[in-house]
């Protein structure tokens, strides 16, 4: 028997799969952006004495379990909308993983174990929040320079990955950096400053060199830049980025001149770090984007391919079109609640 | 098979450790709920002192929880592709509605119910606290949909080997459901009544006097001798259900090999499955059929019908099902016994006896052995299914090699008992320095050292 499907049935075939990965991409930015500044934090946290440490943590506490959410998000949007896909990637990712995995056990439990424990133990959970948060974030990165070039092996792809690694490590302490400088005040806002300008040198640095041999790596990626006429669509995107590193390479020195009144520094222009920061993440999420898609498992899974039934689909799109703005709204209450310079936390 | 195993020890050691602190968490939110509504309505101090220990309890123990159930929802993509390959379509938007609704809800409104007092209004604080209690129950329930609906699959349609769902319904409400769902929040319940009245008796023990310390007994005991004779109910209804939809588990259970009337309640026995006899076995005649038939002449399953023809085992290991299934119910009748022996104590007197609060301190963590032991019967129980009749568990593990696993294993069991000890030390250490800060408020005088413990 037959069964013809409708002009409808076919649409929705057709685009489920792509509404599925853009509500996949949002969940990742906006974690790389949440979970981004709050494992920046982490890896910064040994830099500096203890008062300095417990104010830093205090700034992310009320914020980092729900930031993580997006992770569980993403992933699940992930296992639900490509259930293939979410197979062969983890699959293929096993150990970084499950590196990762442990890393955010390690700095979730920190939050608490460092307070509530007694104070001999400290040290050793301050210990296991900054290298929870550093293993996280550099397992985060060598994923995701496996995910581009096609998750395959061999010592070129895992010195790339590697490379990845160390760019998103650089990107989280400068996003880290910044939201300090929003958070902060004084002496620790002064040196989140000079944190910043680093890790922003860092990022730069790392990002012209992924970008270099992105291409040089995966041909189909050389043809989807380099093209005539993608190169001028795309070419917004470096052009943007450039003029937002070097205007908040500006910015930065001048504020750690301290050339700005003194009005900059605790009114909500503190924030413009932040807010640059977050921008150039949303460029690089745009290029690989594009570099990406149509492909979930890149060169060999496409959506089409990978999506799962429409009923399932589109039973979960009813529930995200309701849940996600709501999610997103009372987590715009949660911040706003916190807003402010950062101050010691309290239960009373 | 050597990999199989290792997949299978990972993914149960993982379950078992993340499940310790949901246990905890989901009535401890509502009890939460409850401490700060008599606080905000009453003069005694007792329960905004009870609300503020125990909040730290339930924030230690929802970190534990969310990084152990991140770690649960890639343990899918990881070691058992095979599972959303056959039944994704229903697995999805069952764990999908699971993160947005209610793993969304907690965490939102977590960080506002922990250190927001201050910064919202008495009623903001209130509802923060309602909404975090409610998303833990309302994700213990999507999680048990999915689990039940592995027990007892309804309202899908195999096509080419992949699970198409018909009616989501059928599929939400399957048989097993609402059984699992109450059973597992009075599992919930008692956990946390128990490790009320524990660490309360503990620092009474201490002779700490303060009134936050009765309000949690008081509260803790009451809640034991009120949920425990009703989880035995809840038990019998849900261990009938699962002879109706899973006979061989309720056999396996019960150490029953052959199918008849007049089937012995089997009180004590080693099952022996390569003679297929129980040895050493004590049983009461005809306990078994009138248990699960209400009537000594039922006919009650046996395991011998679960093996085919050409000798292949369709029921589950006996052994871990016979011994955590009393195990379990062993438990179940001795919190029975202490809550309803301290009751009338604590109602009386508003405290227990020495001996009570001695066992009750003993008896901090029986919730968890108990809710183990039941977790162990009914997923080892499902074996060799991974997916009641549609899909076994070998054929949905990931061929990942034997080293790696042995890696990834041995650094969970690692992580994990290494956590399980900080956290147990970590909630001993609270109420010492709780107690040791309320002594230092009644008499300053004979505590001149610095305050050391971080208690904000």
């Amino acid at each position: 028997m037959i069964e013809w499907a409708s002009t409808t049935e076919l649409f929705w075939d057709d685009w489920l799969p792509i509404v599925f990965l853009g509500l996949m991409g949002l969940s990742a930015l906006i974690y790389v952006v949440l979970d981004g500044f709050d494992l920046g934090i982490g890896i910064l946290s040994p830099l500096v004495a203890k008062e300095d440490r417990d104010l830093m943590i205090a700034s992310i506490g009320p914020f980092w379990d729900a930031n993580e959410t997006w992770l569980v998000l993403a992933v699940g949007l992930l296992l639900v909308a490509f259930p293939t896909a979410h197979g062969a990637v983890l699959g293929a990712l096993y150990l970084p993983t499950t590196a990762m995995l442990v890393g955010l056990i390690l700095r979730g439990v920190a939050f608490e174990f460092r307070i509530k424990g007694p104070m001999k133990h400290r040290r050793l959970w301050d210990t296991a929040f900054f290298s929870g948060s550093l293993m996280a974030t550099l397992s985060q990165g060598y994923m995701l320079g496996y995910y581009i070039l096609g998750l395959p092996t061999g010592w070129a792809a895992f010195a790339f990955a590697s490379l990845v690694a160390v760019g998103l490590s650089c990107a989280y302490v400068l996003i880290g950096s910044c939201w300090l400088i929003a958070k902060s005040e004084h002496q620790l806002q002064q040196t989140a400053i000079r944190w910043a300008i680093r890790a922003l040198i860092g990022t730069a640095a790392t990002m012209v060199l992924i970008s270099a041999a992105t291409p040089l790596a995966s041909e189909r990626i050389f043809k989807a830049w380099f093209s005539f006429p993608n190169l001028l669509w795309l070419s917004p995107i470096p052009f943007l980025a450039i003029a937002l590193t070097w205007r908040l390479h500006t910015l930065l020195k001048d504020t750690s001149n301290e050339t700005h009144t003194a009005h900059w520094y605790d009114s909500g222009r503190c924030w413009s770090p932040f807010a640059i920061t977050a921008s150039l993440f949303v460029l690089a999420f745009l290029g690989l984007a594009y570099s990406f898609f149509p492909y979930v498992v890149p060169e060999s899974l496409t959506i089409w391919d990978a999506a799962a039934s429409r009923d399932s689909l589109a039973i979960i799109l009813v529930g995200t079109a309701i849940t996600l703005p709501m999610i997103i709204g009372y987590s715009i209450f949660a911040y706003k609640v916190f807003g402010g310079k950062a101050t010691p936390l309290t239960y009373s | 098979m050597e990999a199989l195993l290792l997949a299978r020890i990972q993914f149960a050691a993982n379950i078992s450790f993340h499940i310790l602190f949901p246990t905890i968490t989901i009535a401890l939110g509502w009890v939460l709920l409850y401490f700060r509504i008599r606080a905000n309505n009453s003069s005694d101090p007792g329960w905004i002192q009870a609300y503020r220990f125990w909040v730290k309890v339930f924030a230690l123990s929802f970190a534990m929880g969310v990084v152990s159930g991140i770690v649960m929802s890639f343990q899918f993509g990881t070691n058992w592709p095979g599972f959303m390959e056959t039944v994704g379509n229903i697995a999805g938007p069952l764990l999908g509605y699971e993160v947005l609704t209610a793993f969304f809800l907690e965490a939102g409104f977590l960080g506002i119910m922990l250190f927001g007092a201050q910064r919202v209004s008495q009623r903001i604080h209130t509802l923060a606290t309602f909404l975090v209690a409610f998303g833990t129950t309302l994700s213990a329930f999507w999680i048990l949909v999915l689990n039940s609906w592995m027990h007892t699959p309804a309202g899908f349609e195999m096509r080419d080997g992949v699970a198409y769902a018909t009616d989501w319904w059928a599929i939400i409400f399957n048989p097993s459901l609402p059984y699992r769902l109450v059973h597992m929040l009075g599992a919930s319940a008692l956990t946390c009544a128990f490790l009320l009245a524990g660490i309360s008796s503990l620092r009474w023990l201490w002779k700490d006097n303060t009134p936050g310390i009765k309000k949690s007994l008081r509260t803790g005991i009451l809640m034991a001798a009120v949920v425990s004779p009703m989880q035995v109910v809840i038990g019998d209804l849900h261990g009938l259900n699962t002879l109706e939809h899973q006979p061989a588990k309720v056999a396996a259970m019960e150490a029953n090999w052959e199918t008849g009337p007049n089937v012995p309640l089997v009180l004590f026995g080693v099952p022996n499955e390569q003679t297929r006899t129980n040895d050493f076995e004590i049983a009461i005649p005809s306990g078994a059929s009138v248990i699960l038939k209400h009537s000594p002449s039922g006919v009650v399953p046996g395991l011998n019908d679960f093996v085919t023809a050409d000798g292949g085992i369709m029921h589950p290991p006996v052994k871990p099902l016979f011994f955590s299934f009393r195990i379990m119910v062993g438990i179940g009748v001795l919190m029975i016994l202490v809550s309803w022996w301290t009751a009338p104590q604590v109602w009386k007197h508003n405290e227990p006896k020495r001996l009570n609060a001695m066992v009750l301190v003993a008896m901090t963590f029986a919730g968890w052995i108990a809710t183990l032991a039941g977790w162990y019967v009914t997923e080892i129980g499902r074996q060799p299914w991974l997916v009641t009749g549609i899909l076994d568990t070998a054929s949905a593990a990931a061929t990942h090699p034997v080293p790696l696993l042995g890696l990834s294993l041995a650094t969970y069991l690692t992580v994990y008992a290494a956590l399980l000890g900080a956290y147990i030390y970590t909630l001993y250490h609270l109420a010492k320095t709780t107690t040791r800060q309320a002594e230092r408020e009644l008499d300053p005088s004979q505590y001149k050292g610095a305050i050391t413990g971080a208690l904000s």
